[in-house]
């Protein structure tokens, strides 16, 4: 088990924006991914949780090991807080969502609809949902937007349980997640250099 | 899948759902088709079944969008993607949901629409017998437009224009049969040809339609 990405170049619109990235995610253990702005976390993200094909390079892991948070987190406003991670649950083939809740103090809102929630508590919600899908790999990215002091710390206990329990993560983010055993890995180490047009055609598409 | 079905379903329900949009919108054009056309009642009778078939092809129209947008735009889609459901798997419950949440209550209504319009009682059986056939055909193909259309903001329009074409082989069989149906002729012919119609696109579409999708999403 684990997550192996080797020589891996992405591209965004067209454009390659890192090339050669190449990391290995053990269980137990996680990666933070940093970088300024506009480097491509996002779309690394997107590529190693098979979203989008990358134009080079192996992004090995097990089948139906990994899985995706992104900036948004795909919750129904007009269901409750309960039913939005029961259907998680059930989409994952898992049925107890009482471990989620708990972890992220959600007993109080569980029977609330999930649009009147504010945005750090659709952010819990949304972080609870990994807990639900019973996958080992986390691949998060910015999971910490939004989020109140307290609510970073109950997330960092989060992680720290799931490595405990074999499992691994990769999370993009700007800020200090509290979680100093994550090896750090910099986005800006692998950017692409600008590629001179070696299809003719492509300046006039 | 189960799970996918419900929680569409449930949110069909559920205020802002849409539920009842399309049979709203159907009752509206067969209301008002009589004030435009005069209360002449044979020529209603005659007109009867078109405008039953085009109310039930653009009540459906007007729901489309929403079959992909909604959980595009707060990322369900994304996460659905890397869930353990097959794409093709998505897009068909998602097709099968719009249709019991648009189709079938203009089937289950439209007995007491075509006595709105006063159909001849020997149109009904084939009405709602081509009904059934064709709207099936109507949600799968919106699928496939809708998946097309996934990523534009405002796309309605696009998907109207790309959506429309396709449907107008179904539309024509499907009143085809109710017109023959009307007069008393054998519809035998029209309606292997939408149920052909109809199977081909559940066979084939929700291939496409997943396809589609996985590229939008990149």
């Amino acid at each position: 088990m684990g997550l192996n990405v080797s020589d891996l170049t992405i591209a965004r619109g067209g454009i390659k924006v890192l090339e050669g990235v190449s990391f290995t995610l053990h269980a137990g253990s996680a990666i933070v991914l940093r970088g300024p702005n506009g480097i491509g976390k996002t779309t690394l993200l997107r590529t190693v949780a098979g979203l989008q094909p990358p134009i080079d390079g192996r992004v090995e892991a097990d089948p139906d090991s990994l899985v995706y948070s992104g900036h948004a987190d795909g919750i129904k406003a007009t269901l409750t807080v309960s039913e939005n991670l029961t259907f998680w649950a059930q989409v994952f083939g898992e049925a107890d969502i009482s471990n989620a809740i708990k972890a992220f103090q959600l007993e109080r809102l569980a029977s609330r609809p999930a649009g009147a929630l504010s945005a750090g508590q659709k952010r819990r919600l949304g972080l609870a949902r990994l807990l639900v899908t019973g996958r080992p790999i986390w691949v998060l990215d910015e999971p910490t937007v939004s989020l109140d002091v307290e609510a970073v710390g109950m997330f960092a206990n989060a992680v720290r349980a799931h490595l405990a329990r074999g499992g691994a993560a990769l999370i993009a983010t700007h800020i200090d997640l509290g979680l100093p055993e994550a090896e750090v890995l910099d986005a800006g180490q692998f950017r692409a250099r600008a590629a001179a047009l070696d299809d003719f055609d492509e300046a006039f598409l | 899948m189960i799970a996918l079905l419900t929680r569409d379903l449930r949110l069909a329900m559920r205020a802002g759902g849409g539920f009842g949009l399309g049979l709203a919108f159907f009752l509206i054009v067969v209301t008002l088709v009589p004030f435009g056309v005069g209360p002449q009642s044979e020529l209603l009778a005659r007109i009867a079944a078109g405008i039953l078939w085009l109310g039930a092809l653009l009540s459906c129209l007007l729901s489309l969008d929403r079959i992909f947008a909604l959980d595009w735009e707060d990322g369900s889609l994304d996460l659905l993607a890397t869930a353990p459901l097959p794409m093709e798997a998505i897009v068909t419950i998602k097709a099968l949901a719009h249709w019991l949440t648009t189709g079938l209550p203009l089937i289950l209504a439209a007995p007491l629409f075509a006595l709105l319009l006063s159909l001849p009682e020997a149109g009904y059986k084939p009405l709602i017998l081509s009904l059934f056939l064709g709207t099936p055909a109507l949600s799968v193909i919106g699928t496939f437009g809708a998946a097309l259309t996934v990523g534009l903001k405002r796309g309605g329009l696009l998907l109207s224009l790309l959506v429309l074409p396709l449907y107008v082989p179904t539309l024509i069989f499907g009143a085809e049969m109710a017109r023959r149906g009307v007069e008393g002729l054998d519809f035998t012919t029209p309606l292997l040809m939408l149920a052909g119609i109809t199977c081909g696109t559940i066979a084939l579409l929700p291939f496409a339609s997943a396809a589609v999708l996985k590229v939008n999403l990149r």
